[in-house]
Order: structure tokens, then C-alpha cells, then sequence
């Protein structure tokens, strides 16, 4: 065994000392010689004579280390290495060929590389925290309903922590991120700043360490201890420019409601690798971590998210099974509660990832076919090229190359220009991720991690190998195969394989069409769905329309707060450029929270009554195009002191008067201490996702609740960059507080909103596009071919008369037979395909007429046209040059 | 009763090395083929530039070892001699040559004027 090992090492040692190990041979060789030599004329021959003898009992120097050299090391090396130079120097020789192939292999492979990336970074990869496949994430109302209906109360959260017997710890964070609005001040201009609140046990539970520093004592977890902050490595980076001295140093917060304001001592910072926003909240982008104060949340109903850790052996089924029993346990106990948290539970990594899972499955598929159509084009290429290489390769079957070894030679190459592919491929992917994970468009989780990390390079050498075998083993079993005679006589190369070679071509070609129709009426389905989710009625209209976060200052006073406000829309109204302007604590899409609703007539029933709540000003529902169907929208009589009043949306309506009663003036409760009535009711609006129908909704007006945060949403035809200072210099000088923040179009949200369908769509549609691109590249190649050999049959006939279009028409005839065999084998699986892919459509059948018609006519014409020009080459040809030269 | 010499069978070179170093110590490469085809009476159809590969060979298992020194001619040259494995192999091997022509021998006893050589 030993042995085997030594000389298995001894063989590789000698395969990279091969200069140095030959230089010893020919020495010992040439003494060898010498000797030989020298006897034979001690023994009287004549000095030629005596050379010629030493030689021929020698028996051919080369042969003799050539047969060393097999013998000391790997013979398979030597022949690579040979076959690698040899494939560089044929490549350098064709360079244009090479740069098209190698150019081709990186798009295709690039493209697959940073798929993959993506699919690693969200699918496969565990999340960047101690033991992932613990952790549990909490959803209550069986995961149904906004985020108010989907989180816990404190309560409901520690009592769980206490008597659970699953779980090794149960931690949390407060959700309602905005409902306390921090500013960083101290530094000109207040700055606002996202701060998530967390659990005292939070990063310890998560097993997240400070790469700064410490985290929270259970001290300073408490109300009314010394005020401390964590930051997030980018907030420390960009605000503090990373300075390792912050430690122990005080900034100062704003966050009154909370009673945060004031310094706040810096006790740690965290490390890069830990994106709280890209797990737990995709697009958002976290400043500071402060301990949730309990108490101060324990009245504020469902505000905290619940996470927990597994004990080991404890299955999420198991866990779900306490749950079952142990949260309407503790219900019975607490007669305060308002409801029974019906939990479902489920791995983090689901949590987080699980509704991406099947589109990313679909994406991977889609390059993946891509790669193969540029696999396929490559191969086609090569057997193109092959042709015209018929007689080198004849020639060194002459001179002594057995078909293993040409095989082996052309494999190699193939391999070079993989290899090369993939260099430029995984250049591009790195740029690509690189993008991507800076970018702040698209709202995937964990997308902000993307990487090009081992794995993918893993997946690259792989990727690299296998495409060079797929491409490359087809032209080299095929070329390698010719009938030497055949090829070594003049005129001949080409012509005795040509029948074989193209049917080979052919089948690539219907291969290369199918798989494209497959990629471009799976794009269409998906492409169809992204447009029919743009026609979506939003129930408002996001064009023009723009928000900023302001600060109402109003103690907590509804009078107050109406004056302020009230204040502050006059004079902004009175901005040139301002259509209209109203304020709401929550934009649709954007967040939510959830109280209840109910009709007074139903208010004994047993059903559910939760309802969507946004606390608006009047001129809001105008300004953001939200239809009022019938009664009138909220004024400024609307006073903290008045009748409560709400406005309800017609799904609202629906639920609580579902025989169609005018719900205006009815009584409801849910909302108000005492009844509040029914005053106008809006057409629907599409609150948490474009794609899902609207629940209940209900609006208040901002005298008679609290809102939970402030946006000031206007209406203008004006650019934002001009409007925003003077808007801002407005609120400066009614609140000298306010911090510097700026507009969002709500256009932007609704793109955040339909950002993930989008990127699915357009990545697929360029798979698609570069699909169509290469099977048109594909006909065009083997088409023109077959008109350059069958030249002179054509000028033949057409010397007897066939005219140009006869000839035009039966190159056309071949293109279209190509075409229509591959589109009916395509067509015929993506009925398969589209079935698969049903869930990811949105108001779209799988077996949609117009998409598959659609794509099915493009494909056709699209190969017409690549027929179509060496169609037109065959009808030019000339009838006296083809005769001439016979 | 031709002169033809004979072939060497796939492996045997490699056990005239190592006799022939077993019995005189350090040679180099001609010096080693040199000795083998006095041993045989020129019967033996050795390309002489073959012994290199079974050198090489015989080093990686170990058996034999090379040593740079000055020939006869005062020239450098490397100089192989068998190794204690070698001399344990070549036992081996001989013990298992001498079997093989025994039973070779005793198989074609009764038609030996047919056989060749």
C-alpha cells in the first residue's frame, strides 16, 4: 500500500520535474553512446561504422525517451500537456472562431454562475446564524392577515418563553419598526435613523456576536436604565467612517415616545456578516439595535415577532404540537388576552425563504436550458469547423494518432475554450453579484449576501467540464470517425462526410429550436403574468404621488395633533407645484398593522373582524387617487371631540353587510372607545401584495387615533429633487425637529412590491431572448452550409432553367422542416413545462392561446429570417462561374 | 535453426537488471545492457536505449538506486545499484522463473525437437 502511494507520488513528482529528469536522461544517454562508440573502435571497426553500429543497437534515441519517460511518470499527462499547447496554437490560429465560441461560453456560463449564486445564497446556503436548522419562526393567526395579526403581544411572548418545554430559548424583536421615529441629532440636520428594537436574549439566541464591543446586559434591557445602542457595521462605516473608537461614546437619539432621547452610549458594533434587514425584513436597511423595552411595549397589543430555538431531538413538528396545546393553556389563564394565538410554526429558513423557493427552482431551470442551447451552438460550431479541419486530422491519423488520442485532442480543446468561457463567465457573474447585492431595487431576502463564494467556483469547475464534454464529444466522436482516404484527397475533405455531418447538424438545430421554444413560452407566461400584475386596479394611483416622513408633534392629543396637522397641509398646499397634499401613518404596500372591525349588528358573531387600519387626514384619499364610491371622505369637522367616524373599503362593506345594505351611517366598533359610523366607503386597495385581493380596510381620522408614524403624501407634476428642499425649509420652520429625510414616490413602492416577479421575469426573458438569439444563429449556420456544398447542384439547375425563386423556395423549404420539427417537439414540452410552473403565474392559464401562438409565430419567423439569407446567397448564385469551374 | 534472437517476454528485462546488478554491483545504463547480452550470447533482441525505461522503473519501486559517479572514461554517469528490497524481490522473482521453466520444460518434454530455440 505503501509502496503504491510512493510510486503514485514519485510518478507525479516526475510529471512536473519533466525538464530536469530529461536533461539527466540525455546526459546518460549521450555517455551511453560514447561508450558504445568507443568500444567498437577499440575493436578495429571504422569510426563511421562504429557510430552507425552503437546506434542501431541502441535502437532510436527518441523511442528509447519516449518509453522512459511513459515509464517514470503519467503518460495520460504528457499527452495533455501536448494536446493543450497544440489546442492553443489551433485556437490562436482561428482566433475569430475562438473569440465567438469563448464569448458565447461566458454568457451562457457567466449567466449560470451568478444564477447559481443567488440560488446558494437564498436556497442552500443555511443562514449566517449558530445552528440554523433550530430556529423556529412564530406566526400567529396561522400566519393569515396583516403583521399586527401575524406578531404577539409581550405577554403572550414571555408567558410562551416560560412554560415551553421545546424550546431552549424564545426570543423576539418589536416589529412596528416606525411606530417610534429615531433621529440621530447632535450633527446639524436630525438624521433619521432605522432602529430595530430586540429582545435582551436576541443576538445570544441567534448565536451573533458584536465584532465591536458587547451586547445588551439585562440591566440595560430594562426601562429607565442608561439608554445603549448597537450598530450595524454599515450605519458605523457611513456615519462614524468605521472609527474603532466609538465604543463608550455617546450619540444622541430622538425617539420621544419611547423616552430614548437623549445620549445614548454606543456599546458595540455588528458584524458585517449580520443583515438583520435582509433576513427578517428584505430591502430595509438597519442603523441601530436597542433593547425593547417590555413594559413598554406590554400594552401596546401584537407588536413582537417571536423566534425560537429548538431543543435537540425537537422536531418543528413537535414544537408545533405544544403550541397547539400550551398558547390557549395560557389563554385560560389570562382573561385580558384577545385571542388564542393559533400559531403556526415553521423554520426560519422557510420563513424566510420558502416563497421564493419554486421561482429561483424555475430560474436555475431556465439558465440551465439557456446553457444548454449555448452548449448545443458551441458543438454546432466545432462540427462546423471540423469540416473544413477534415485533413489535418486525416493527416495525423497518417502519421500515427490513434482515434483515442484525436478524440482526446479535440476533447481538450473543447475543454481550453470551456475553460477560457468560464474565466470570462466567472468574471461577469462576480460583477453581476457584486451589483446585486448593492442594489437596493429589488427586495429579495438575503440578497444583499449574494456572492461569488466556493461553492460557486465549485459549481464553475464543474459547469466548465461538464459543458466540454456535452459540446465537445459529439463534433469529436463525429470528425474523428472520417474515412481517411477520403479526406486526404483533394476536393474531398468535407464532401464524403458531408451527408453524416449534417444530419448530426440538423438534429442539433431541432434540438437548439425546441429547447428556445421552451425558454421563450416559458418567458411569455411569465412576461404575460408581470403585465397583467401592472394592470392590477391598485385602488389608487401611485403616478406623481410622493411621500416624506415628518414629525407631528402632538403629546398625544388628538386635538393637538389635528391643529398641527392641519398647519402644516395648509402651508404645504400653498407650495407652488402641489396639487394636493394629505398625511397617513401607513401607505399601502408599504406596512401595515391590523385592528379590528365590526358592524354593531354582528358584534356578538363568532367570525373573525380584523380590518387594516390607517389613521389619515382629510385630503389623503384624494391625493392618492383612492376612489371614493359613495358618502364623503373625512374633513377637518371630524374632531377629536366629535362622533368618531371611519371610512371602510368596499371589501369591508362586503364582510360586515353582506346583503348589501348602505353602510353609510351604520354603527362599528373596533375602532373608537365607543361606536364610531360608517362615513364613506372606497373602492378596494391592495395593502400587503399587488397580487392579493384586498381584506377589510379601515380609515380613521388622525384626530380621533394615534397614528403610528406620519407621512406627508402630496400630488405634483414637479420634479421631487426641486420640491424637497422648499418642502423640507416649510416643515423646518414649524418644527425645527424635523428630520432630514426625503421623498419617496409611491411609484417606488409598488415597484418594491412587484420587484421579485420582475427580476424572475427579466432574467428569464433574456435567457429566453439569448435562447432565441443562438437557435437563430444555429439555422443560419447550418442552412448556409448546406447551400455553400450543394452550390453546384444549384448553379446546375438553374443553368437549366430554374429560376431564382425556385431556388430561393427550396432553401426555405429546409429551414422551414427544421423549424417546425423543432417548435412542435418545443411547444409540445412546454405544455408540460407551463403546467409546472402554474403556481408562479398570476392571472395567466399555463396553456395560454395568445403566448403560445405568439411565441410559436416569433420562433417561426425569426428562423425564416435566419433561413431566409442564405436562401437569398443560393438564388445569386451565378450559373456560368459554378459551370466554369467543374 | 534460424539465427532470429529472441523476444523478450513483458518482464523479464526487468529481472535481468537485477540479476545483473545482484552479480556485479554498480553499473551504468551500457554497462548493465552490455553485461546482459554477453549473459545471453547476443541471443537477446534488446534495444539497448529500453534498459532507460526499466531503470526508471526498478527506482520507483524502490529496488534499485542511482548514484552520480565517474565512469572509466572519467566522465560523470549515474550508477545504479540494487537495493535490500531489490535483493528480497529478485528471490522472489527468481524462485518463481525457476518454477515456471520447470513446468514449462517438463510440458514440452515429449515434442522438444518442435519447439523453437
Amino acid at each position: 500500500m505503501m509502496d503504491t502511494i510512493r510510486r503514485a507520488w514519485g510518478r507525479l513528482v516526475a510529471v512536473f520535474r519533466r525538464a530536469p529528469l530529461d536533461a539527466d536522461l540525455e546526459s546518460e544517454i549521450a555517455l551511453h553512446l560514447e561508450t558504445a562508440i568507443a568500444e567498437n573502435l577499440a575493436r578495429g571497426m571504422p569510426a563511421e561504422e562504429a557510430r552507425r553500429q552503437a546506434l542501431i543497437r541502441f535502437g532510436g534515441v527518441a523511442q528509447a525517451m519516449e518509453q522512459q519517460r511513459d515509464a517514470r511518470a503519467i503518460p495520460a499527462f504528457d499527452a495533455l500537456r501536448q494536446d493543450v499547447r497544440y489546442a492553443l496554437r489551433t485556437l490562436r490560429r482561428d482566433h475569430g472562431f475562438a473569440a465567438v465560441v469563448i464569448l458565447v461560453l461566458a454568457l451562457g456560463i457567466g449567466a449560470n454562475i451568478a444564477v447559481f449564486s443567488i440560488v446558494n445564497t437564498i436556497l442552500l446556503r443555511p443562514l449566517a446564524f449558530r445552528d440554523p436548522g433550530q430556529l423556529v419562526w412564530f406566526a400567529s393567526n396561522e400566519g393569515q392577515g396583516g403583521l399586527s395579526a401575524q406578531t404577539y403581544t409581550v405577554d403572550a411572548f414571555e408567558e410562551f418563553r416560560r412554560h415551553n418545554r421545546s424550546f431552549q430559548d424564545v426570543t423576539a424583536y418589536q416589529t412596528f419598526f416606525n411606530s417610534i421615529q429615531y433621529k440621530l441629532t447632535g450633527h446639524g440636520d436630525a438624521l433619521p435613523i432605522v432602529a430595530v428594537e430586540v429582545a435582551g436574549n436576541f443576538f445570544p439566541m441567534l448565536g451573533v456576536q458584536p465584532s465591536l464591543g458587547r451586547l445588551f446586559t439585562p440591566e440595560e434591557c430594562r426601562k429607565g436604565s442608561r439608554a445603549v445602542a448597537l450598530l450595524s457595521h454599515g450605519f458605523w462605516q457611513r456615519q462614524f467612517a468605521g472609527d474603532p473608537n466609538i465604543l463608550g461614546r455617546t450619540i444622541d437619539i430622538d425617539a420621544a415616545p419611547n423616552d430614548l432621547t437623549g445620549p445614548v452610549t454606543v456599546i458595540g458594533v455588528m458584524p458585517a456578516s449580520f443583515d438583520f434587514g435582509s433576513v427578517f425584513s428584505p430591502g430595509m436597511h438597519v442603523d441601530v439595535f436597542v433593547p425593547a423595552y417590555m413594559d413598554f411595549w406590554r400594552t401596546w397589543g401584537n407588536t413582537v415577532a417571536v423566534i425560537g430555538r429548538l431543543r435537540p431531538g425537537v422536531s418543528v413538528a413537535q414544537a408545533q404540537a405544544e403550541a397547539n396545546v400550551l398558547f390557549p393553556q395560557l389563554r385560560a389563564l389570562h382573561k385580558d388576552w384577545f385571542e388564542d394565538y393559533k400559531s403556526l410554526l415553521s423554520s426560519l429558513q422557510d420563513r424566510v425563504t420558502g416563497r421564493l423557493r419554486r421561482s429561483l427552482l424555475v430560474l436555475w431551470c431556465a439558465v440551465g436550458l439557456m446553457l444548454l442551447i449555448v452548449c448545443i451552438n458551441v458543438s454546432n460550431l466545432l462540427l462546423a469547423r471540423g469540416i473544413s479541419r477534415g485533413k489535418e486530422l486525416a493527416l495525423r491519423t497518417a502519421l500515427g494518432a490513434g482515434r483515442g488520442r484525436l478524440i482526446g485532442q479535440l476533447l481538450t480543446e473543447a475543454l481550453v475554450l470551456s475553460g477560457a468561457g468560464s474565466a470570462l463567465g466567472l468574471a461577469a457573474a462576480w460583477a453581476i453579484t457584486f451589483a446585486l447585492s448593492r442594489q437596493s431595487q429589488i427586495t429579495l431576502p438575503l440578497l444583499s449576501t449574494v456572492r461569488v463564494d466556493g461553492a460557486a467556483l465549485g459549481w464553475t469547475v464543474l459547469i466548465a467540464a461538464g459543458v466540454a464534454v456535452i459540446f465537445g464529444l459529439a463534433p469529436a466522436l463525429r470528425v474523428s470517425g472520417g474515412n481517411l482516404q477520403d479526406a486526404l484527397k483533394d476536393g474531398g475533405a468535407g464532401m464524403s462526410q458531408g451527408r453524416g455531418h449534417e444530419r448530426l447538424r440538423s438534429t442539433l438545430v431541432i434540438s437548439e429550436i425546441g429547447l428556445a421554444c421552451v425558454l421563450l413560452i416559458g418567458a411569455g407566461l411569465l412576461l404575460r403574468s408581470f403585465l397583467r400584475l401592472l394592470d392590477v386596479d391598485l385602488g389608487f394611483a401611485p403616478g406623481h404621488v410622493a411621500a416624506i416622513k415628518i414629525e407631528l408633534n402632538d403629546g398625544g392629543d388628538g386635538a393637538k395633533r389635528g391643529a398641527a396637522a392641519q398647519q402644516i397641509l395648509e402651508r404645504i398646499r400653498a407650495i407652488p407645484g402641489i396639487e394636493s397634499a394629505g398625511m397617513t401613518d401607513m401607505l399601502p404596500l408599504d406596512r401595515n398593522r391590523s385592528w379590528g372591525l365590526v358592524a354593531k349588528e354582528n358584534a356578538n358573531d363568532n367570525r373573525v373582524h380584523g380590518a387594516f387600519v390607517y389613521v389619515v387626514t382629510p385630503g389623503y384619499l384624494e391625493t392618492m387617487g383612492m376612489r371614493l364610491r359613495r358618502g364623503r371622505d373625512i374633513s377637518w369637522h371630524d374632531r377629536a371631540d366629535s362622533g368618531c367616524v371611519v371610512v371602510i373599503n368596499a371589501a369591508a362593506a362586503r364582510r360586515e353587510w353582506p346583503g348589501g345594505e348602505d353602510p353609510i351611517g351604520r354603527p362599528t366598533y373596533g375602532t373608537c372607545q365607543k361606536e364610531a359610523r360608517v362615513i364613506g366607503v372606497i373602492a378596494d386597495v391592495r395593502q400587503s401584495s399587488v397580487e392579493e385581493r384586498a381584506d377589510a380596510q379601515v380609515y380613521i381620522p388622525l384626530t380621533q387615533a394615534e397614528p403610528e408614524g406620519t407621512e406627508l403624501v402630496v400630488r405634483t407634476h414637479t420634479p421631487l429633487a426641486s420640491l424637497q428642499p422648499v418642502v423640507l425649509s416649510t416643515l423646518r420652520s414649524l418644527n425645527p425637529g424635523q428630520p432630514r429625510t426625503e421623498f419617496r414616490p409611491v411609484a417606488e413602492i409598488v415597484d418594491h412590491a412587484v420587484s421579485p416577479r420582475r427580476f424572475l421575469m427579466l432574467l428569464v426573458t433574456c435567457f429566453a431572448a439569448f435562447g432565441l438569439m443562438l437557435a437563430s444563429l444555429g439555422i443560419y449556420g447550418v442552412i448556409s452550409y448546406s447551400v455553400s456544398r450543394q452550390a453546384q447542384e444549384i448553379g446546375i439547375r438553374m443553368a437549366l432553367g430554374a429560376s431564382a425563386g425556385r431556388v430561393q423556395l427550396g432553401v426555405l423549404k429546409e429551414t422551414i422542416r427544421l423549424a417546425a420539427i423543432g417548435i412542435s417537439i418545443g411547444a409540445a414540452a412546454s405544455f408540460l413545462v407551463a403546467k409546472g410552473i402554474a403556481s408562479l403565474l398570476f392571472g395567466t392559464r399555463p396553456i395560454d392561446p395568445i403566448i403560445f401562438g405568439g411565441m410559436v409565430c416569433l420562433l417561426a419567423l425569426v428562423a425564416l429570417l435566419a433561413g431566409h439569407i442564405p436562401a437569398r446567397r443560393a438564388s445569386r448564385i451565378d450559373p456560368m462561374s459554378v459551370l466554369r469551374g467543374l | 535453426m534460424s539465427r532470429e534472437r529472441l523476444e523478450l517476454l513483458q518482464g523479464t528485462l526487468d529481472l535481468m537488471v537485477l540479476q545483473t546488478l545482484a552479480g556485479m554491483g554498480p553499473l551504468h545504463g551500457y554497462g548493465i545492457a552490455r553485461r546482459i547480452e554477453q549473459v545471453s550470447g547476443d541471443q537477446v533482441l534488446l534495444n539497448q536505449g529500453t534498459i532507460y525505461a526499466s531503470l526508471v522503473r526498478l527506482q520507483q519501486r524502490g529496488w534499485i538506486r542511482a548514484e552520480w559517479g565517474v565512469s572509466e572514461n572519467n566522465r560523470k554517469a549515474r550508477f545504479y545499484s540494487i537495493t535490500a528490497p531489490g535483493r528480497r524481490q529478485l528471490a522472489r522473482d527468481a524462485a518463481h522463473w525457476r518454477r515456471l521453466t520447470d513446468l514449462m520444460g517438463r510440458m514440452f518434454a515429449p515434442e522438444s525437437e518442435g519447439s523453437e530455440s
